[in-house]
């Protein structure tokens, strides 16, 4: 605890928070409280000003023009690229693919990468965890193909069970696709261990990052894995912006995901040839703008550190776990001690749709119901939950106030 | 018997009085729906669940004389006394009347504001259920 204390010292959250002009603002008459950051984060000031200054000052279309505003725009979204692949550490820039977000990502490798190298009878491993995005897209290929797909067991805790992870593995396993945290519980996966099983019966590795990116430290080098999806938008950027690592072995085998311009080298009624990684899985025109803007997404990271994001997040969480628990017939859902900074939970006889009207009443914004994940709450055997998602804006004081609404809502529920 | 206007008029001078305040107005939302007679269990089947709400919602509707009685329910309490309001006004009524009627009241209480325009959709589809009922239920009369 004193270390994370002298951590924390390093930024001050009023600093943070006046970089956020969208929570300087009253709801329902209550200044807000903004806890569903798990959808999506807000966006500070300057990923806000870069897009005005692209719109203002040098929207271009990128890579072919010539002229100086195609250069200008065409630096930028470079920038951004080479900006990520330093953030994820990966080994080239041109393993850095830009798509709408973690659910694009996950759709160009089931399309491209799992057409190709996924056929009849092979399986597809996922988790209980996943999120619909990370369910979906393999239950299409396999049906496509006439594979299978295996699900790992969640435990009580909203861990996965590893034993039977590993038990599922086989040489028939061709991919692993889980999530880096659990987008409804918070649960950090151990994903370095899952990438190393996985290796060792040949198989490969997608990591869903929605969760991960603004939360965790990912260096896809040395995890080693094949495939890492993020969206911008979870981690203090613009929507419709997301990732795709994949290491360039894998990109250059697979084949192209879209067909259009950008993407090739040549094209002719006879035959059309491929542009180089990473522009082959970019067809059509890019959303420059939004690219360029993301790069101060991630300016905003650094610059506060990772580690310190992390400290202090688990500081709110540990905060709001504790006062949580105080409330009558509250229980968490996933109460794992290895979490990013999510508290889900669910409280006897109160439908989490009425505990999130009413906390939208006071101001405060949570999520309600199964977040995409179905199967997850099918297993916990309840309709859905009420999620409280914190990010390095969020203060004891608000969680104070989310508290005492809830307290609020129980008295009278139960009155 | 107050008229289908009339207890709009009722229910619109009730908000009023909570001035806006949206934790007072959803505490009172779900009061009403306390209030709500029971709707008997067997009555909560799939067949009778209002299509296009975000929560469950179970109604139905029978003959009483010349009038229509409504039984309602749903898994959530703010639902729950949402439904109630349209109960209110429209058991007891007569089927002409109801399938005629013009339901003014949710844009006077500012109801679209208060539950999102998701949830006003759902309550646009309990409207329209209970008309679908009146009218059905119109036609064995007449028959």
């Amino acid at each position: 605890m004193t270390e994370i204390s002298s951590n924390i010292k390093k930024f001050d959250v009023e600093e943070v928070r006046k970089l956020f002009p969208v929570l300087h603002q009253k709801v329902n008459g209550k200044p807000l409280v903004y806890f569903d950051n798990a959808a999506t984060s807000q966006k500070p000031i300057a990923v806000i000003e870069a897009l005005k200054t692209y719109y203002k000052g040098y929207n271009a279309n990128i890579h072919r023009g010539i002229h100086t505003l195609a250069e200008k725009a065409t630096k930028a979204f470079e920038d951004t690229r080479k900006r990520l692949s330093s953030f994820v550490n990966s080994n080239e820039v041109e393993e850095i693919i830009f798509t709408k977000g973690t659910t694009e990502s996950i759709n160009l490798v089931a399309s491209s990468y799992g057409r190709k190298f996924i056929n009849e009878d092979d399986e597809i491993i996922i988790s209980g965890l996943e999120h619909h995005s990370n369910i979906v897209p393999w239950q299409l290929l396999a049906e496509e193909k006439g594979a299978s797909i295996k699900v790992i067991n969640v435990l009580e805790d909203g861990t996965l069970d590893f034993d039977h992870f590993k038990s599922l593995l086989s040489d028939r396993t061709k991919l692993v696709a889980v999530n880096h945290a659990s987008n409804s519980l918070g649960t950090i996966n151990p994903i370095k261990e899952i990438i190393a099983v996985a290796h060792e019966v040949g198989a490969k590795v997608l990591i869903d990052g929605a969760q991960g990116t603004a939360h965790l430290e990912i260096d896809v080098q040395e995890l080693d894995c094949d495939f890492y999806a993020l969206s911008a938008h979870k981690c203090y950027g613009p929507t419709g912006v997301g990732a795709l690592y994949g290491k360039r072995e894998l990109l250059e085998a697979m084949p192209p995901y879209q067909g259009g311009g950008e993407m090739i080298k040549e094209v002719s009624f006879e035959k059309t040839t491929f542009n180089d990684i990473p522009y082959k899985f970019e067809a059509g025109t890019p959303n420059i703008g939004d690219v360029v803007a993301f790069k101060y997404a991630l300016d905003f990271i650094d610059d506060l550190g990772k580690e310190n994001i992390a400290s202090y997040e688990h500081e709110l969480y540990t905060y709001a776990r504790e006062k949580a628990l105080t409330i009558p017939g509250l229980r968490i859902i996933g109460d794992s001690s290895n979490k990013v900074s999510v508290l889900s939970f669910v409280i006897d006889g109160v439908h989490p749709f009425d505990i999130g009207q009413m906390l939208d009443a006071s101001g405060i914004a949570v999520r309600t119901g199964h977040h995409c994940t179905q199967p997850l709450m099918d297993h916990f055997q309840i309709e859905g939950t009420i999620r409280a998602s914190f990010a390095v804006y969020n203060t004891k004081e608000e969680i104070d106030r989310m508290i005492e609404a809830l307290q609020r809502v129980v008295k009278f529920m139960k009155a | 018997m107050m008229s289908i206007v009339e207890r709009q008029e009722e229910i619109i001078e009730e908000f009023a009085i909570l001035d806006g305040d949206m934790e007072m107005t959803n505490f009172y939302v779900m009061e009403l729906g306390q209030k709500l007679p029971e709707m008997s269990e067997a009555s909560k089947i799939d067949d009778n669940i209002v299509k296009g709400c975000q929560s469950k919602v179970w109604l139905t509707a029978e003959l009483q004389g010349s009038t229509i009685v409504y039984h309602a329910d749903s898994n959530t309490a703010i639902t729950k006394g949402l439904v109630s309001l349209l109960v209110r006004i429209f058991s007891g009524q007569l089927a002409d009347e109801i399938v005629t009627a013009e339901v003014f009241f949710p844009e006077k209480i500012g109801m679209e504001r208060f539950i999102g325009t998701q949830r006003s959709n759902g309550f646009g589809a309990m409207i329209k259920q209970m008309k679908l009922y009146a009218l059905a239920l119109k036609s064995k009369i007449e028959a």
